[in-house]
């Protein structure tokens, strides 16, 4: 195994507040690693930072062996680094099948071969068709090929991540970066979606994700990343990470909300 | 049925003189509200489908009108260092291609530059465009003549090599030229929209930050977008300069990015036929009003419609209307595949 | 060398207006995130009703001020209630286009009132300038500057003095959490919107006298408007008032030492290098993303 990515002491600082001190670890070709911390610890500026939203104030992050210091989002994506995001996950205003056909953008060339008479009187020409058939199956992959023909926006927020998923898997991925996946959906939509984690990985791609629900994460990692204040404080397997004194003081440091992960955290100790 | 709504509203146009008969007055509106119209589809362009509020339009408009007039009067101006550029007149037809190109290549410029600056800045950058260009139409009086217009502009000529040729001098004639421009237009659009690049523009709008992030490159797409709606703009005022054969820096007012604005927000902003419908309607709107107010008093009530449309049809009245018939009746949905992710 | 100090001295006295404009017209975005198209219409408006009061009514110049910055005022507060109110929670396209459409209403309706005539508002300053050296000054300019200055003056003592401005001070931070702690943020925005306007209103007041009044001239204050508060930074007051100086040192150098013809170009080529050469230093809000 090699290392697909690397994230090489990268810091950020807003001004004067430093989001993350010095960040530096690996995710292995294959693996699905989850980086976990409390509130604030972090997390979603490295994401915005692999994913080429944020510029690092220092340090580099490596993907593939390409350095992504300063290429812009959609270039990013294009090297094979797909995201999903925490809140705003779909297209509000376009069917659930035009958003998977949004995603599929590097497919079709920028203005598909459909002819100019074809697409004045509103028929869609074989390109089109190919890309429709393409969306569709994705759609039916990750379980939501009965909501096709209705607006992203009006889904159920679960769905909604259903359909973040399915926006990434169309740039055709070899990693995949998932921002709070699980945040918002019960626990039998939960389950359903660690076996989804599992199908992804399953096609060889790589998985790192963010999530707040423990039992899951534990389930789910090859290995797992704590970070805290900005710093990474533990790194191993989930068996490692449960009993460590270091991460289960990091989150009992915090207000009433982080004593919750916490308990969250032990609970999955015992289970 | 709505994919034959097009080809029935053109139908209707084609026949339209003839259904009236021979009624200067009344072409001349339609002639002028159809250069109008092609001035709002491509306004749409951006406005509609990349949701770029861009209120410097009609600089780009005036750009074509002053390229396509200069081009076939001709011009001798010192550009300094005792430099002169002598141009001999040209044919109109090879204005019209010229204003596209020019109006298309500034539409490259400010996308280039401004797509950086979003929001409310965006829209005071081509407010301010427009401005300037229209302070230099207005000054630079050897190349412009200034207030005092440009007149004699020649009418566009077509001919083709063995058919002969034609000179598009009377009404009827340019109605046809423009109803022809627009039907060009219009498909180019439809063409753009229905393709993975018109996906692209609408992912932007609606969700930029994972736009990006499924791949589409923002600075392309709008730069592409405003580069088709700057030449369009441009071809619509090449047909203005050679239809009314005299223009003066006037063609640059604000007033008429604002009227371009209203029939696209009335009409339905982002669909193919709003701005059509808009454009139609307050194209002619003047006419109705005429003879029972003054010019100001129809403004006042341009200004009280946009406000009432935006109050009870904030979408404008195609998708309002579709709306209200039930015609975006939800397709039945196909039985559920239980995916294979879940299934197990 | 006189005549550097000459135009100094122009510069200096038309900025005070021009600040004053600029003030209104970035309170109003600040706070309500409006960015509003009527503001030229009021500036007309305020000269309008100068010119009523004094020529037409007869009423004394001094008194004539404070009334049509009353009428400004009154008319703001209009505005805002019946158009603004009712699309809170629009986008701001929307409400740029209902601003857009409010403001060719008042235009028009001042074209349709007044005729397209330009009018003149007698002054009751003497003619003959005041000489310092080699720069002559008119009485009437001295006065706009003065009144500018004071208006401004009065502002900040309104913004960082009264319960009223702490109000809008915590708006313009975060209107939620205003809302939260007991603000009115309804009332807040009334009053802003009032405001603007009425600083929009004393700008015409005070420069119609020194020009002419005319129901266009509102067009141009407006876009000059927004060149001052893109030089500031939208929703920097502090910004907006050295905008407006700076844009009229610019304007009057490059009326006075390119051509006369583009003075009122300046603003905009203003707007456009600043804007491309740093855009996101004058953002006034950073967005976050994810």
């Amino acid at each position: 195994m090699s290392a697909i990515l690397s994230v090489e002491h990268v810091g950020v600082r807003f001004g004067g507040l430093v989001a993350i001190a010095d960040l530096h670890f690996d995710v292995q070709d294959g693996e699905i690693v989850s980086l976990i911390g409390p509130n604030g610890a972090g997390k979603t500026t490295a994401f915005n930072v692999m994913t080429g939203f944020l510029k690092p104030s220092q340090g580099a992050v490596r993907f593939r062996g390409t350095c992504l210091d300063g290429l812009a989002p959609h270039a990013i994506t294009r090297l094979g680094l797909a995201r999903t995001f925490q809140r705003t996950s779909v297209f509000p205003d376009d069917t659930v099948l035009d958003n998977v056909m949004i995603g599929l953008h590097r497919r079709g060339a920028p203005m598909s071969r459909t002819s100019f008479r074809d697409a004045l009187l509103g028929r869609s020409g074989a390109g089109e068709r190919a890309l429709r058939d393409r969306a569709e199956a994705l759609l039916d992959w990750v379980g939501i090929a009965d909501r096709a023909r209705e607006k992203a926006g009006a889904l159920a927020y679960g769905e909604q991540r259903l359909v973040g998923v399915a926006l990434a898997l169309a740039t055709d991925p070899t990693m995949l970066l998932l921002d709070e996946p699980v945040s918002g959906m019960n626990a039998s939509e939960t389950r359903v979606f660690v076996r989804l984690i599992e199908q992804i990985r399953g096609r060889g791609i790589t998985i790192l994700l963010v999530e707040h629900d423990m039992p899951m994460v534990m389930e789910v990692s090859d290995r797992i990343v704590v970070l805290n204040y900005g710093r990474l404080i533990a790194e191993g397997p989930p068996d490692r990470i449960r009993a460590d004194p270091v991460v289960i003081e990091a989150y009992l440091g915090q207000g009433s909300a982080a004593r919750q992960a916490a308990a969250a955290v032990l609970e999955a100790a015992d289970a | 049925m709505s994919r034959f709504l097009p080809l029935a509203l053109l139908a209707g146009l084609v026949v339209l003189p003839l259904a009236l008969g021979p009624n200067p007055y009344l072409l001349n509106a339609l002639i002028v509200t159809g250069i109008l119209t092609i001035g709002a589809m491509s306004l749409n362009l951006l406005l509609g489908y990349t949701g770029q509020l861009s209120l410097g339009h009609i600089a780009f408009f005036g750009i074509g009108a002053y390229v396509s007039a200069l081009t076939s009067l001709g011009f001798d101006v010192e550009i300094g260092f005792g430099l002169r550029v002598v141009h001999a007149p040209w044919p109109a037809a090879v204005g019209f291609l010229l204003a596209t190109v020019a109006a298309g290549s500034c539409g490259y410029l400010i996308g280039r530059l401004s797509f950086r600056v979003r929001g409310a800045y965006f829209v005071i950058v081509t407010i301010s465009f427009a401005e300037v260009v229209r302070l230099v139409a207005l000054n630079w009086v050897e190349l412009t003549q200034g207030p005092l217009a440009l007149t004699n502009i020649p009418a566009i000529t077509l001919g083709l090599p063995g058919l002969g040729m034609w000179t598009l001098k009377t009404k009827l004639q340019n109605y046809y030229l423009v109803l022809a421009v627009g039907t060009l237009c219009y498909g180019v659009i439809a063409r753009l929209v229905g393709s993975q690049f018109g996906r692209a523009m609408r992912g932007l709008k609606e969700n930029e930050p994972l736009a990006l992030s499924v791949g589409i490159n923002a600075t392309r797409t709008l730069t592409v977008a405003a580069v088709i709606s700057a030449a369009m703009a441009g071809a619509a005022g090449s047909l203005y300069a050679h239809y009314l054969r005299i223009i003066d820096p006037d063609v640059f007012l604000f007033a008429t990015t604002v009227s371009m604005v209203i029939m696209v927000v009335a009409g339905g902003k982002g669909t193919l036929l709003g701005p059509i419908v808009g454009g139609l309607i307050f194209g002619l709107l003047p006419v109705a009003l005429r003879p029972v107010m003054a010019p100001e008093a129809q403004w006042i009530v341009y200004g009280l419609v946009l406000i009432v449309i935006l109050f009870v049809m904030p979408r404008g009245i195609v998708p309002g209307l579709s709306g209200l018939l039930g015609r975006r009746s939800a397709p039945t949905v196909p039985v559920l595949e239980a995916s294979p992710a879940v299934q197990r | 060398m006189d005549e550097l100090i000459q135009h100094l001295a122009n510069a200096l006295i038309l900025g005070g207006t021009y600040a004053l404009l600029g003030i209104g017209l970035t309170l109003i975005f600040g706070i309500m995130n409006v960015v509003n198209f009527t503001h030229g219409a009021l500036y007309t408006v305020g000269a309008y009703v100068m010119y009523l009061a004094v020529a037409g009514l007869g009423l004394n110049f001094f008194l004539a001020l404070p009334v049509a910055i009353l009428g400004g005022l009154l008319l703001g507060a209009a505005i805002e209630l019946l158009l603004l109110r009712p699309f809170r929670g629009s986008d701001i396209d929307t409400t740029m286009l209902v601003m857009i459409a409010a403001g060719i209403i008042l235009q028009s309706g001042t074209l349709w009132t007044f005729g397209g005539v330009a009018k003149a508002i007698p002054s009751p300053f003497p003619e003959a300038p005041l000489q310092i050296g080699p720069v002559s000054l008119s009485w009437l300019r001295l006065f706009v500057l003065g009144a500018a200055l004071a208006l401004i003056a009065l502002s900040y003592a309104l913004i960082n003095r009264t319960k009223l401005g702490l109000a809008m001070r915590a708006a313009f931070q975060d209107a939620d959490t205003a809302a939260l702690m007991g603000v009115d943020v309804r009332r807040i925005y009334t009053a802003t919107f009032a405001l603007g306007s009425s600083l929009a209103a004393a700008a015409g007041a005070l420069l119609g006298p020194v020009y002419v009044v005319f129901p266009q001239m509102g067009g141009l204050a407006e876009l000059k408007a927004f060149a001052i508060v893109i030089l500031g930074g939208l929703g920097n007051v502090t910004g907006a008032a050295i905008g407006g100086f700076i844009l009229a040192l610019a304007e009057e150098f490059g009326a006075g030492y390119v051509s006369s013809g583009y003075r009122d170009a300046m603003g905009f080529l203003i707007i456009i290098t600043v804007l491309l050469c740093k855009p996101t230093g004058l953002f006034a809000r950073a967005e976050r993303i994810g």
